[in-house]
């Protein structure tokens, strides 16, 4: 009879002892803030151009971690984003949804500075502050800051300006993979390492 | 002197000789020289000089952007007929921006003034050898005085000069050890002094005995204090830090640099052209170029920067056969996509390439897990490895891998039973993670202005809101008072409430920041479209005018 006793005590002195532990790890330990959020935020391309449907890319991957939103909606981040969010989230991965846009090569937003009147609306526009200008001034865009989200262009009254697809140069060209035809293939079609490399 | 070896390394047919039998001859005057702005790691010179504008021999085109950059200059003397871009020799074909100089024939130097090394600073030293355009003749070309300020709390205890040059077919370091000798032991011993080096080391493969010879004359002839090292010719014995672990036996790994070991190492031609920028004031304008492959006369040429490549190499009288240029060796270079490309800082070499020079390389098979190419990897790396996640497109994996610490020197590719292009597939690795780099730092940076913007967007709007509480409450103030007193006119503090003494009329009423005069965008809309409607016209304007003029 005793024995039980013993054991019983035993096992609640332990429960007690780790849990005590687990609850004082739980407020020493804690995790500021949401860290899925940033981990998806940090995935997406931060053009904060809205075509996900959600005011800019923070916002859309609260909506993720949420689940309120699918991981398909971000066009500039195109199809390899959506494998890795789909790899960071567990989820499957689905091509990207034709509703919210399509993936186009990288794009700056440029000014036409002989049409432009000044208006500042574009500057009002811009969610990364990348054009430069004051009320009545000629305006112009900071091509390295400019993401291309094309939300300028709406607002400008004198319709002066243009997308145009940035060029690569020897420093940001990149080497091709090398070809992939073999007489014997060494991973079953359809597989993931498969699919990658069609 | 002990020597130490590295793991791996391959011995392909050195293919020398045939271009070492022949002095170096100076390549003759062409009529346009073609000198890309960006020939060196770092920043791209920012042009000085405008179309139209004559230029003499030496004189500078471009201005070093940054610490880590260097001055580009004119080959000859000519006028600048254009400056943009052209196709230069790199692997991507693609084009940068190039000055273009007409040549006037005379080839007329710009005054040259020899550098009082003795009454300067090493920040003088190394402000000079930036503008005189010195950098890595080795292939690198990494901007020289940056290697050369080395880091505070360092020793620098071996200065290597890397004489070794193991690739096949490449002799330009040969020669100009043979025939300038006395310039690169000056040279070293420069170096040698800008670095307060404790030693000074010329390492040379056992396979250029003449070389060897004139260095070792040159170097008693001073009596200087540098040794000259015989080495073993295994490739790749010129890379640097496989030269540093056969001279000093230390192993510099991808993420530390070899001066946090106490060792830096230049190539040969990059301390003879340092010691003539500073003897005789003649800045980085011209480079030995070895011309070998399918041709009748291979040899080395001194070549100024900026020849087209396609008339230098009919100098050599190409095979009628030939189908194409490499730039570097067959190891490690690359084919150039066309003829009009110039020679650029570096070009050690242009192999003619004709069917039958090197065999067509067989169909790809399938890894077999032999391991040969690990045993053959000089930074003893797992190529297998590398190659498995590159083609998987697994990137992440790489970084355990080492990938960057890969010199791509080919030794693997070399070895390969089956084929593989293994290098080919580490640098489409590099390219994805570098420019996955870049693409996160911008994204970054968007990230910060894009929450700067809310931030400040939401200060503004909290700030008008509190002025107008303030207002509103100071207009009721004002209504109270006059109803009290019924005097005449009390105007509100204009600092205060500035929008209300425009209109008098809505003093008492409060104002939401959705109502306010001056926010009510009436006005506004109205200058907006009345704009809008001149700048239509300008651009029909402008439209009409375009269409006359154009065809």
């Amino acid at each position: 009879m005793d024995g039980i006793l013993y054991a019983i005590a035993i096992m609640a002195l332990g429960g007690l002892v780790l849990g005590a532990l687990l609850g004082y790890a739980s407020t020493r330990f804690r995790v500021e803030g949401d860290p899925l959020v940033d981990q998806i935020d940090s995935i997406l391309p931060q053009t904060q151009c809205g075509q996900c449907g959600f005011p800019g890319c923070r916002p859309y991957a609260e909506a993720i971690a949420k689940d309120e939103a699918d991981i398909n909606q971000c066009p500039p981040g195109g199809d390899e984003n959506i494998h890795k969010l789909a790899e960071l989230l567990g989820k499957e991965y689905k091509p990207l949804s034709a509703e919210h846009g399509v993936e186009k090569p990288k794009q700056v937003a440029v000014i036409d500075e002989k049409i432009c009147i000044g208006c500042t609306l574009c500057i009002q526009a811009c969610p990364v502050d990348a054009i430069v200008g004051a009320a009545k001034q000629m305006h112009t865009i900071a091509e390295d800051l400019c993401t291309g989200c094309e939300l300028c262009i709406p607002p400008c009254p004198v319709e002066c300006i243009s997308m145009i697809t940035v060029a690569d140069t020897p420093s940001t060209w990149k080497w091709h993979k090398p070809g992939q035809q073999r007489i014997i293939p060494i991973v079953p079609v359809g597989s993931e390492m498969g699919s990658e490399a069609a | 002197m002990k020597l130490f070896t590295f793991k791996g390394g391959v011995k392909p047919d050195p293919n020398k000789t045939q271009s070492t039998q022949l002095p170096i001859a100076q390549a003759p005057l062409v009529n346009r020289y073609i000198v890309p702005l960006h020939q060196n790691i770092g920043g791209t010179p920012r042009p000085i000089v405008q179309v139209g504008d004559r230029v003499l021999k030496g004189q500078r085109l471009g201005d070093a952007d940054g610490w880590v950059s260097a001055a580009v200059h004119a080959p000859t003397s000519g006028t600048v007929v254009e400056i943009g871009p052209h196709i230069t020799p790199h692997p991507s074909g693609l084009p940068t921006d190039c000055v273009v100089i007409e040549a006037d024939g005379r080839d007329a130097w710009i005054e040259r003034q020899p550098f009082d090394i003795d009454n300067a600073t090493p920040e003088d030293v190394r402000d000079y050898l930036r503008d005189m355009g010195i950098v890595g003749m080795g292939g690198a070309v990494f901007p020289s005085h940056v290697k050369l300020s080395v880091p505070s709390g360092k020793h620098i205890e071996e200065l290597i000069i890397n004489g070794a040059e193991c690739e096949p077919f490449i002799s330009c370091d040969d020669r100009l050890m043979r025939e300038q000798a006395l310039e690169i032991i000056q040279g070293s011993l420069l170096f040698g002094r800008l670095v307060n080096a404790g030693k000074i080391l010329i390492g040379v493969e056992d396979n250029k005995p003449e070389a060897i010879a004139a260095l070792n004359a040159a170097q008693q002839q001073h009596n200087a204090p540098v040794a000259i090292v015989t080495v073993p010719t295994i490739y790749p014995t010129g890379g640097a830090k496989e030269l540093i672990r056969v001279l000093t036996g230390k192993e510099v790994p991808g993420s530390k640099r070899s001066t946090d070991f106490g060792v830096q190492v230049f190539n040969v031609a990059t301390v003879q052209s340092a010691w003539r920028a500073i003897t005789y004031g003649e800045p980085l304008i011209s480079r030995i170029v070895t011309i070998s492959g399918a041709v009748a006369e291979a040899r080395n040429w001194s070549v100024p920067i900026g020849m087209p490549i396609g008339k230098l190499v009919n100098l050599a009288q190409p095979r009628t056969d030939s189908d194409g240029v490499i730039m570097g060796g067959p190891m490690m270079g690359f084919r150039i996509s066309t003829d009009n490309a110039p020679v650029i800082k570096s070009t050690n070499s242009l192999i003619v390439h004709a069917p039958g020079l090197f065999p067509p390389k067989p169909a790809e098979l399938p890894c077999i897990r032999c391991g040969s190419c690990a045993e053959a990897c000089p930074q003893e790396l797992q190529p297998f490895e590398l190659y498995w996640w590159s083609r998987a497109s697994k990137f992440d994996k790489l970084e355990n891998y080492k990938l960057f610490d890969c010199i791509e020197c080919g030794c693997c590719d070399y070895v390969c039973p089956s084929h593989i292009p293994l290098v080919n597939y580490f640098r489409f690795a590099k390219s994805e993670i570098q420019a996955e780099q870049r693409e996160k730092q911008t994204a970054d940076a968007a990230r910060e202005r894009h929450e700067f913007r809310q931030e400040r967007a939401d200060r503004e709007k909290r700030e008008k809101a509190e002025r107008l509480a303030k207002a509103n409450a100071a207009r009721q103030a004002a209504g109270a008072t006059l109803n009290a007193s019924g005097a005449a006119t009390a105007v509100a503090n204009p600092d205060d409430a500035p929008d209300i003494s425009s209109h008098p009329d809505q003093a008492s009423t409060p104002i939401a920041v959705d109502n306010h005069p001056v926010l009510d965008a009436a006005a506004k809309q109205a200058a907006i479209a009345a704009a809008a409607e001149r700048a239509r016209l300008k651009r029909e304007h402008h439209a009409v005018k375009n269409g006359d003029t154009s065809p």
